[in-house]
């Protein structure tokens, strides 16, 4: 016991007190902000390995961003990841960042479903499917809920059996040995209930889009509720993007 | 690739099963790609002792008319190469004990055989009982189904359904094709062993071009991995301590874990070393002030690492759940053809760290950690053991941070009509990664083989006569990966 004790205080204060103001180290790549310095644009929609970029007007689709960087190190006066970990929206054309913007990527209050808030605001239960995912974005679904982000302090779970859940949270680009799991699992959770992507995998295929070995039918059939960009997601940016929608976001 | 020796298939099989009935040889891969409408089968065995590989080859006319004799009953360690080769060339074995579907990849021959109906071992009983798991399991991991045959809490047998992961990631390789989707593609195959199949992905890269890493590279790669291995072992005994519920354990395992990953954050943006290994350069350079953050970071880490694990050692309650439980003997171990720390907790000396070093292992003279036992346990302590050495070399490492490359030199294309192999200790165990060159420099095939590969069957065998409510701990004391394994 008294060892125990010992233990806990040396680990000193662990948890992240507010999660809205981390100041992330600068080699962080967050939401990008691009100029509107004239560029060869072709070269860097070319440069890009999952065509996230598009040219006039210059555009990153942050659903496609695997945040490489390397159109940053290619045109550094031309794009500037920042620090700002904030870029989940329920709208899936809020994940295109265009030249000359720079403002924060939000959940659209006015979009989100009545009963999302009505139900889920006091208490959200989450039930994960990994469809191919590489499992760094499963490991950070898992760290929110460690120690230093702690995301049960928001009555925000992670659940075993979707019966218990109020909400899906798909990984991965959605392989087809996966697909019917997938359904079975949604079908299981009763109504009303959500679907959160996280990771660029999900929302948009990544670096497999295209792949023989996916089967993406089941985003085509359902209306996505929350999309949370990353390679993977960073704990911050789920738990804020989440916040968000449940109608908890500062 | 022409000095590759092509033999006919009786003396190819004959020369690989009696190679790997020699002491301290191994199948590092074995696998099959179509050639002009036949199939070129390649099989790499490492000699760990003599520190070489043996690469032979065979050219088979495709779907030939008689069953072939196969490896795995000489040896099972080639079951699961053979079973690949099964699925997706439609290769008929005359005598393979366990001819089943491996991933149901999206090119298998027989499209036919879905996933749903797997072949499961079946005994009709009206004692024993069957008990499925997945393939979505209860926490957030990845899928598969484990098939359980029990006698009351007892399990008997249990035999693991993999393939859900499956996305088919070997053949992108050849259809994206530029450097950076390629690179992309290797820190995706199992996206927490990122440093591990990077590495090995940028060694053949290099090495098909004749580019020679810049010691400022090599050191990035070994500093990564190296954290890479720390992040995971720490993270496994997190969860390890959760499955017994031992709360404080996976609390302050957890955190611990946090400071690794989070420093490989402040180096290259991202806690999973995403961005970090490129080929024929490195975006970002290791500063001085960097290596002072980590050197400090790993003083403050130690003691309460060690005072954790000490701690954790010392309850009875905890030893109680993890000593003697799922326990793979030496013998198992080496007749199916573990690696990794799986391998060594099973009194395996194997290590590619010590037996076929790269760039900055090459100068290390490393000793492998190995444990006896092959239980729970030793699984265990070599996570701390091998901490521990990390934690030195790392130590070693950043008292010569090697000079920045200025500018970095452009990579020249590949050389036409190579292969090149690749072999990285990742944190779970050996990564190999073959590929070969066409006529114009492109890749003409490259194959990827995680050490889960090999392991599999090493967590199905460990289970056996446990009770069932230790599976969830034997399992995380492996730790291995679907993805890898799906590929």
């Amino acid at each position: 016991m008294i060892d125990d004790l010992r233990i806990l205080i040396h680990q000193g204060r662990q948890y992240i007190g507010d999660i809205t103001a981390v100041k992330l180290p600068e080699s962080f790549r967050g939401r990008p902000v691009i100029s509107q310095i004239p560029v060869n644009g072709p070269e860097l929609v070319e440069l890009c390995p999952t065509g996230a970029i598009s040219n006039e007007p210059f555009t990153i689709d942050l659903g496609k961003c695997v945040f490489c960087g390397e159109c940053a190190f290619a045109r550094p006066d031309k794009i500037r990841f920042t620090q700002d970990y904030r870029m989940a929206t329920n709208v899936r054309d809020g994940l295109l960042v265009k030249e000359g913007e720079d403002r924060p990527i939000q959940v659209n209050a006015a979009g989100i479903r009545k009963e999302i808030t009505r139900f889920f605001r006091g208490s959200l239960k989450l039930r994960q499917v990994c469809a191919g995912g590489d499992n760094s974005c499963e490991t950070e679904l898992n760290a929110c809920s460690n120690v230093n982000f702690d995301m049960g302090r928001f009555g925000i779970e992670f659940v075993a059996s979707p019966r218990h859940a109020d909400g899906i949270v798909i990984t991965g680009p959605v392989s087809e040995n996966m697909a019917d799991p997938l359904q079975l699992t949604y079908d299981a959770i009763p109504d009303p209930k959500i679907i959160i992507l996280a990771g660029s995998e999900a929302i948009s295929g990544g670096i497999f889009a295209g792949s023989p070995a996916l089967n993406r039918s089941f985003l085509d059939k359902y209306r996505i509720d929350l999309f949370v960009p990353g390679n993977p997601v960073h704990p911050l940016t789920f738990i804020n993007g989440v916040l968000a929608l449940i109608g908890k976001g500062k | 690739m022409g000095d590759i020796p092509e033999l006919n298939y009786g003396d190819f099989l004959h020369l690989n099963t009696q190679l790997v009935l020699q002491q301290g040889n191994h199948c590092v891969n074995y696998y099959g790609f179509p050639a002009a409408g036949k199939i070129k089968l390649i099989c790499c065995m490492a000699d760990d002792s003599a520190h070489t590989l043996k690469i032979s080859s065979a050219l088979l006319a495709e779907v030939g008319p008689d069953r072939l004799s196969s490896f795995t009953a000489r040896h099972l360690s080639f079951h699961a190469f053979e079973r690949e080769l099964h699925e997706v060339f439609a290769i008929e074995y005359a005598d393979h004990p366990w001819l089943k579907p491996l991933r149901y990849a999206f090119n298998r021959k027989h499209q036919q055989n879905r996933i749903e109906n797997y072949p499961f071992y079946r005994i009709d009983s009206e004692e024993l009982h069957e008990v499925g798991v997945g393939p979505v399991h209860a926490g957030v991991i990845e899928p598969g189904h484990f098939r359980f045959i029990c006698s009351g809490e007892q399990i008997l047998h249990l035999e693991t359904q993999l393939g859900y992961q499956h996305r088919g990631i070997e053949p992108l390789f050849l259809s994206k094709k530029n450097l950076l989707q390629q690179t992309i593609l290797a820190e995706s195959i199992a996206g927490d062993t990122v440093a591990g199949h990077t590495t090995a992905f940028v060694n053949i890269r290099e090495s098909l071009s004749g580019d020679i890493p810049a010691d400022e590279w090599s050191f990035a790669r070994a500093i990564a991995l190296e954290m890479e291995r720390m992040a995971n072992h720490t993270g496994g005994l997190s969860a390890i301590c959760a499955d017994i519920g031992y709360q404080l354990g996976a609390a302050v395992f957890g955190r611990l874990r946090s400071p690794l990953i989070n420093f490989m954050q402040q180096w290259c943006g991202n806690r999973f070393s995403k961005g970090l290994i490129r080929a024929g350069k490195n975006n970002f350079p290791f500063t001085g002030e960097l290596g002072a953050k980590l050197g400090s970071l790993l003083d403050a880490f130690e003691p309460d690492f060690t005072e954790m694990f000490q701690t954790m050692k010392s309850l009875p309650t905890v030893m109680a759940r993890l000593e003697k439980t799922g326990v793979l003997t030496r013998e198992q171990a080496e007749s199916i053809g573990a690696v990794g720390m799986a391998a060594r907790s099973s009194g395996i000396n194997r290590d590619i760290r010590s037996s076929h070093p790269s760039g900055l292992y090459a100068q290390l003279n490393h000793q492998a950690v190995v444990k006896h036992h092959g239980d729970v346990y030793s699984r265990i302590r070599i996570r701390y053991d091998e901490i521990h050495q990390s934690m030195g070399y790392i130590r070693q490492w950043l008292r010569e941070i090697p000079l920045r490359v200025t500018p970095d030199p452009i990579i020249q294309k590949p050389a036409p009509g190579l292969f090149s192999i690749s072999l990285v200790e990742g944190w779970r165990g050996e990564i190999c990664h073959c590929g070969i060159t066409d006529k114009n420099g492109a890749w003409m095939h490259y194959k990827i083989k995680d050490p889960s590969m090999n392991n599999w069957l090493a967590m199905a065998l460990a289970v056996r006569n446990n009770e069932i409510s230790d599976f969830p701990l034997c399992n995380k004391s492996f730790d291995l990966s679907y993805c890898g394994h799906d590929l």
